[in-house]
C-alpha cells in the first residue's frame, strides 16, 4: 500500500503538509485502519500553542482512542469544524477532508526531520516483523 | 457442601483428558511454603434450614421488624409496589451480567436508556448515566468532573448538606480545596456563598431538599456560581423532584442524588442507587456507564453501551473515573418504580409526603416543649428541638415499636436535642398520631 | 448493512414505556390523604414547583408486559453458561436473595441506634471476621461498594500508612504489571499516584528483573492480580513482596482472581499488606445486569488504624459501630456499604464452609484446565501451561479466514453461550479469555468446547457466517459506531421537542481544550 509522498510522517502515525508556509496535520490510512470507525475527534482552541511530540487532541474509535500529537512545535491556526459534524472523513479522506489542525510552525527546519513516505512505510515494516 | 455438580467419576476422567495423574500437578506454580496446610476457621457448612434460622435470629434482632419508621437521614421508607418486586427479583435481571454483548442484552440495555431518560426528565437535564454506587460518590464524581472541566481545584459546598456526603467528598479530595460555608438556620444564605466564590472555584455544591428538610434556593445559587466561571451542582432528592421545579431547568450544570426512595427498600443503608445527570456538552467526561439508542444490520432499534473509551476498561489511567460498576439492578427497580407510579403517581407521592410531613410538624408544634428547630420551608423531613434528649425520645419509641426520628446528637453533640423526622406517603393519620403521642410521654407528659 | 438510515418499525413488545400508554393510564392507586390538608402555596412558600413532569402513564398489567418482555431478551446465568475470564460468573443461590429479603433485613434503617440494630451489625461483623480468616489479614473493612472503590480505599491507606511515617510525599509511584485489569491504573490516577508499568516476561509471569530495577524509594506500591490476568500463577510471588518490602513499598492485591485461591493459598501468607474482594465474583451474588457488587478490603495490622470509619466492634456480646478513629481514611460510602449484598456473601461462605470453599478453587481450576486442553488444538494459546481458574486463547490465527475475535464472540451468542472475554488482557492480540467457574458440569464445558471447535472449522470454511453473527439474537449486529457518533441518550417524548441528548443535536461542537 502507497503513502502519498507529498506529505511527511511521524512514528506516531501523523501526516505533515507543508503549504504557503503553514503545517496542515492528520493521521495516516495505516492509523484509521488500526482504530476502525472515528466516533470523534477532540481538538485545541485556535491560538494554542504545541511543542513537537506534545499531545494536542484525541481521536476516539468504538473500542479504542487515541492521543494525537503534534508533528513540530507552532500555533494552531485553524482546525477542522466540519469533523464535529462528519467524524467519518478521517476513515474517508485522512490526507485530504479528514485533516484536523493547521500549524504556524515555530521553526521551518523541524518539518524537515520528519519521515518520508519511504521511511514510513520501512518504519512500518519493523513494527510488524 | 457446594454448588459443583461433578461426580469423582468425572473428575477422574477430566485429570486424565488433561494428562496429569493428580489434581497436585495443576498446582506446580504453586511454592509449598504458600500452600494453607489447614482448614480454614469459618463456620459452616451450613444448611439452608439453618441458614434461615441464624439469619432469621439477626433480621428479628433489628428493631425494623414490625417497627413504624419515621427515619430519613438520606434513606425513607417508601412505597414499594408489589409487581416492582415480582419483576425485579426475576432471574433475568438479577444474574444477567454487564450488557457488553448487547444482542443477548437488550432487556438490560433497554431498562437502562429508559432510566436515563426518566433521570432527565425529572432533574431537567439533558442526560443522564446509567447510575454510580451512591449519592455520595455521585456528588464526588461531580466535583471531580467540575475540576477537569474548568482547570479550577476549589470547591465551594454548602453546610447543610448530608454529613455523610461530605465526609465522603472529603475523603476523596484528601481534606483540601473544600469550603464549607456554614448554614444559619438549617439553610445556606446565598450571600455566603456568594462571598465564598473566586477565580479559583470549580463548582459550588449544594443540596435540595437540604440535610434538614429544608429548600434552598437554586435559582439564586446557580447564578453565583456562574457569575465565578464555576459549575453548579445540585445534590437532589428524587420523590421532591416530582413537585419541586428541577435545578437542571434552572441552570444547574449538574444534578445528583440518592435513589433509594426510587423503589428500593432501606437495606440498612446499602446497596444505593447514585442518580448523576448534566447538561449535553458535558457528556465526554461524564463517569459511568452510558446507553444509546442505535440499529442493527436490519434496521431494527436497539441499544448498546457506549462512549465505553471514557471508562477504564479502555481509557486506564487516563479515564474520567475508576468506576467499573452501576448499580445495574436497582437503577432498574428505580425504572420500574418510575414506570408504574408514572406522570400521576410520581406527583401524587410528593405531595401525600409533604401533606403528612407537615401535619405531623404541626402536631409536634403543638406539643409543650417541643419547637420546630428551623423556620425555612420543607419537604418531607424536618428537625424536631425537643425538651430531653432525642435518645431519649428515640428509646421511649422503640418501646412502643416506634422509629420516631434520627438522633441528631449523633452527628454533632450540640443537637442531641434535636430528631430528624421523615414521614413518607407510607404512614397512616393512626401512625402519626402514635408517633405524636410517644413525644408527648417522652417529653414527660406521661 | 440496512442503506443509512432507514429504520425498520418497532414492534408492539419492544416499545418504550414513553410510547405506550397515554392519558388516563394508571399504576398502582395510593391511599387517600387521611390528614387534614392544606394548599401547597401555605406549605412551601416562595418554593418554585415544576410546570410539568413528562413521564409514561402507563397501566400496571402493562408495565408488567413490558418488562417481562424486557427480561426474555436477557442471556443469564440462571439460563445458561457464561465463559467470562476476570469475571467468575457462578451460580447465584437462591437462599441469598430470600435471607437479604427477610424484612427485619430488608427494612433495617441505617440511622437506627446501635442497640435497635444489633442484627444487622452482626451480619457485619461475622463477615469481616469470616472474610479475613478466608484472606489471611488482621483486619476487614465491608464500606467500599465495588471492587474499583475497594481498590481506592486500599490505596489511601496505603497512602496514609507513608504519611504517618513521613514518606507522604516522597513516594509517588505505583507499579503496575502490564496485564493489569483497567481499574488498576485508574484508581491509581484518581488517589493522585503515578503509575508505572512493569512488563511481564516471555512466560507471561512478572519481569523480576524489570520489577527490581523500577523499585526504588519513590514507590509507594505493588499492585498485582495473582493468579494474574493469563490465569498463571505468580511463582516468585514470595520474592516480588519480599522485593516491594525492602523497597519499603506495600504491596496490594488486585482480589478479582480469588476463585482460584479460596482455601488454597491465603493472599497475607504471600507477603500482601492489602486486597481487595469482589463479592459478587468469589462469593457469587448476583451481577443484576451490571450492578451491586461490594469491594471489601482485607489489610495486614499496621494498616488497620486507616480503615474507613465506621469499624463495627464487640464488647460483652453487645456490637456498635466505632467512630472515634483519628487515624482513619475517612469515609466512602454514605452508610456501611452494600449491605444487602454483604448478607447474600456471607450466606454463601457459611453454605460452604471450609470444606465447600476448597471444593470450589479445586473445580475451578480443574474445569479450566480441562477446557484449555481442549481448545489448544483450535486455537493458538499463546502460553501452554498449567493454569489456575481460567486461561488466554488469541483469535490470531483466523485472521488469515478475515476473521476477529469479535466474530468468534458473536458466533458463540448462536449457541446460547455469552461470550468469553474479548480484547483483555491487552498483552495478548485478540485474545479470549475463558474462565468456567465451579458450577459449570462436564456437560456444559463439552457444550462449550464443541462449539468453540465448530466456529473455528467455521471460519475456515465459512468466514462470512462469523462475521454476520449474531444470526439468532433478537437484534442482529448492533452498529456501534453509530451509537457513539449519535448519541441518543435519552427516549424522544412523542409530540414534544426534546433538546440536546436525544438525536443528532446532541454532541456536535468538539471540545476545544481551555
Amino acid at each position: 500500500m502507497g503513502y502519498p509522498a507529498d506529505v511527511r510522517y511521524t512514528r506516531e502515525h501523523e501526516w505533515a503538509r507543508m503549504e504557503n508556509g503553514l503545517v496542515t496535520v492528520g493521521i495516516t490510512s495505516y492509523a484509521t485502519e488500526q482504530l476502525g470507525d472515528v466516533v470523534f475527534v477532540e481538538l485545541p482552541a485556535v491560538g494554542k500553542k504545541f511543542e513537537a511530540s506534545k499531545a494536542f487532541g484525541v481521536v476516539e474509535a468504538v473500542k479504542t482512542v487515541s492521543d494525537l500529537y503534534s508533528p513540530i512545535s507552532g500555533e494552531v491556526v485553524a482546525v477542522n469544524e466540519a469533523l464535529a459534524a462528519d467524524p467519518a472523513l478521517v476513515n474517508q479522506q485522512p490526507y485530504g477532508e479528514g485533516w484536523m489542525i493547521r500549524l504556524k510552525p515555530r521553526d521551518a527546519a523541524e518539518f524537515n526531520q520528519l519521515l518520508s513516505n519511504q521511511d514510513y512505510e520501512k518504519l512500518l515494516e519493523e513494527q510488524h516483523a | 457442601m457446594s454448588f459443583v455438580g461433578l461426580s469423582s467419576d468425572e473428575e477422574q476422567r477430566m485429570l486424565k483428558a488433561i494428562g496429569v495423574a493428580s489434581f497436585e500437578e495443576l498446582l506446580a506454580a504453586v511454592p509449598r511454603k504458600a500452600r494453607l496446610e489447614r482448614p480454614l476457621a469459618v463456620d459452616g457448612p451450613l444448611s439452608e434450614i439453618e441458614l434461615r434460622r441464624r439469619f432469621g435470629d439477626n433480621a428479628r434482632a433489628n428493631a425494623a421488624e414490625g417497627a413504624v419508621s419515621f427515619l430519613g437521614g438520606g434513606i425513607y421508607d417508601h412505597y414499594i409496589p408489589s409487581a416492582l418486586n415480582a419483576l425485579a427479583m426475576r432471574s433475568e435481571f438479577a444474574t444477567a451480567y454487564t450488557p457488553y454483548q448487547p444482542e443477548v442484552a437488550q432487556g438490560t440495555l433497554t431498562a437502562i436508556f429508559e432510566f436515563q431518560s426518566l433521570i432527565a426528565e425529572l432533574t431537567g437535564c439533558e442526560v443522564a448515566n446509567a447510575s454510580l454506587y451512591d449519592g455520595a460518590t455521585a456528588a464526588v464524581e461531580a466535583v471531580l468532573m467540575a475540576r477537569s472541566q474548568t482547570g479550577r481545584a476549589r470547591v465551594v459546598a454548602a453546610g447543610a448538606i448530608h454529613l455523610h456526603v461530605l465526609q465522603v467528598l472529603n475523603t476523596y479530595l484528601d481534606g483540601r480545596d473544600l469550603t464549607l460555608v456554614p448554614e444559619h438556620g438549617g439553610q445556606v444564605a446565598p450571600e455566603d456563598l456568594e462571598a465564598a466564590v473566586g477565580p479559583d472555584v470549580a463548582c459550588v455544591l449544594y443540596q435540595h431538599p437540604n440535610f434538614f428538610g429544608l429548600l434552598e434556593s437554586p435559582q439564586t445559587i446557580h447564578k453565583l456560581a456562574h457569575d465565578a466561571g464555576a459549575l453548579a451542582i445540585a445534590h437532589c432528592d428524587p420523590i421532591a423532584l416530582a413537585l419541586l421545579e428541577p435545578p437542571g431547568a434552572s441552570g444547574a450544570d449538574i444534578v445528583v442524588g440518592e435513589g433509594q426512595s426510587l423503589g428500593n427498600p432501606p437495606s440498612f443503608g446499602g446497596p444505593l442507587l447514585g442518580f448523576f445527570a448534566c447538561r449535553a456538552s458535558l457528556v465526554r467526561r461524564m463517569p459511568g456507564r452510558l446507553a444509546a439508542e442505535t440499529v442493527d444490520r436490519h434496521g431494527r432499534r436497539g441499544f448498546v453501551l457506549t462512549l465505553q473509551t471514557r471508562e477504564q476498561h479502555i481509557r486506564r489511567e487516563k479515564a474520567t473515573s475508576n468506576i467499573c460498576t452501576n448499580q445495574g439492578l436497582l437503577a432498574l427497580r428505580a425504572t420500574i418504580y418510575m414506570g408504574l407510579m408514572g406522570r400521576e403517581g410520581m406527583r401524587e407521592v410528593a405531595e401525600l409526603c409533604v401533606q403528612k410531613t407537615h401535619h405531623a410538624a404541626r402536631l409536634a408544634a403543638a406539643i409543650p416543649g417541643y419547637r420546630l428547630a428551623h423556620d425555612g420551608a420543607f419537604f418531607r423531613e424536618f428537625a424536631l428541638e425537643c425538651p430531653v434528649d432525642a435518645a431519649a425520645v428515640v428509646r421511649a419509641g422503640l418501646e412502643r415499636g416506634i422509629l420516631p426520628g434520627v438522633d441528631l446528637g449523633r452527628f454533632r453533640p450540640e443537637w442531641k436535642r434535636r430528631l430528624l423526622v421523615a414521614v413518607t406517603e407510607q404512614r397512616s393519620a393512626a401512625e402519626i398520631e402514635r408517633w405524636a403521642e410517644t413525644l408527648r410521654t417522652a417529653g414527660g407528659k406521661r | 448493512m440496512s442503506a443509512q438510515g432507514e429504520r425498520a418499525p418497532v414492534s408492539l413488545e419492544r416499545r418504550l414505556l414513553i410510547e405506550q400508554g397515554g392519558p388516563g393510564h394508571r399504576g398502582p392507586a395510593l391511599p387517600v390523604c387521611d390528614v387534614p390538608t392544606r394548599p401547597l402555596a401555605e406549605l412551601l412558600p416562595g418554593a418554585r414547583l415544576r410546570a410539568s413532569l413528562e413521564f409514561p402513564q402507563v397501566s400496571e398489567p402493562e408495565v408488567v408486559r413490558h418488562f417481562i418482555e424486557l427480561s426474555s431478551l436477557n442471556h443469564h446465568i440462571d439460563r445458561g453458561f457464561y465463559p467470562l475470564g476476570s469475571c467468575t460468573m457462578k451460580h447465584n443461590p437462591k437462599i441469598n436473595d430470600e435471607l437479604a429479603s427477610l424484612p427485619g433485613i430488608a427494612l433495617a434503617h441505617p440511622l437506627s441506634p446501635d442497640e435497635a440494630s444489633q442484627g444487622a451489625l452482626r451480619v457485619l461483623h461475622d463477615l469481616a471476621r469470616t472474610l479475613a480468616e478466608i484472606t489471611g489479614f488482621a483486619a476487614v473493612t465491608t464500606q467500599p461498594a465495588a471492587g474499583a472503590q475497594g481498590e481506592t480505599t486500599g490505596l489511601l491507606m496505603i497512602r496514609a500508612w507513608h504519611r504517618s511515617r513521613g514518606e507522604g510525599d516522597r513516594r509517588r509511584k505505583v507499579l503496575v504489571p502490564d496485564s493489569a485489569h483497567g481499574t488498576n491504573p485508574a484508581s491509581v490516577h484518581l488517589v493522585g499516584y503515578e503509575t508505572v508499568t512493569v512488563r511481564s516476561g516471555s512466560g507471561a509471569n512478572l519481569d523480576l528483573a524489570a520489577l527490581k530495577q523500577a523499585l526504588d524509594p519513590t514507590v509507594a506500591a505493588v499492585m498485582l492480580t495473582v493468579p494474574n490476568t493469563l490465569g498463571l500463577f505468580e511463582p516468585e510471588i514470595l520474592e516480588v513482596t519480599r522485593l516491594a518490602h525492602e523497597a519499603g513499598a506495600q504491596a496490594y492485591l488486585d482480589g478479582a482472581n480469588l476463585n482460584a485461591l479460596v482455601g488454597l493459598v491465603r493472599p497475607g501468607d504471600l507477603g500482601f499488606d492489602v486486597m481487595h474482594i469482589n463479592v459478587h465474583k468469589t462469593f457469587s451474588t448476583p451481577h443484576g445486569g451490571g450492578g451491586p457488587g461490594a469491594g471489601p478490603v482485607a489489610v495486614a495490622a499496621h494498616l488497620e488504624p486507616f480503615l474507613p470509619v465506621p469499624v463495627v466492634t464487640e464488647r460483652d456480646g453487645r456490637l456498635r459501630f466505632d467512630h472515634d478513629r483519628p487515624q482513619s481514611v475517612g469515609r466512602v460510602h454514605s452508610f456501611y456499604g452494600n449491605f444487602g449484598i454483604l448478607v447474600r456473601a456471607l450466606a454463601y461462605i457459611l453454605t460452604h464452609g471450609s470444606s465447600g470453599l476448597s471444593r470450589v478453587s479445586r473445580t475451578a481450576i480443574l474445569n479450566a484446565n480441562y477446557l484449555m486442553r481442549r481448545l489448544k488444538t483450535s486455537y493458538e494459546l499463546p502460553h501452554d501451561a498449567h493454569c489456575m481458574h481460567e486461561f488466554v486463547l488469541s483469535g490470531r490465527g483466523l485472521r488469515k479466514y478475515g476473521v476477529k475475535t469479535l466474530d468468534v464472540a458473536k458466533r458463540l451468542l448462536d449457541f446460547g453461550v455469552h461470550a468469553p472475554t474479548v480484547y483483555f488482557p491487552l498483552i495478548v492480540e485478540e485474545a479470549l479469555m475463558i474462565e468456567p467457574t465451579e458450577t459449570e458440569t462436564l456437560d456444559r464445558l463439552d457444550h462449550f468446547a464443541a462449539a468453540m471447535e465448530r466456529i473455528a472449522r467455521e471460519a475456515r470454511e465459512n468466514p462470512q457466517v462469523l462475521r454476520d453473527a449474531p444470526l439468532s439474537t433478537p437484534n442482529s449486529r448492533l452498529d456501534e459506531g453509530r451509537a457513539a457518533r449519535e448519541l441518543k441518550l435519552r427516549w424522544s417524548v412523542p409530540g414534544r421537542e426534546t433538546g440536546a441528548g436525544a438525536g443528532r443535536s446532541a454532541e456536535r461542537q468538539p471540545i476545544a481544550r481551555s
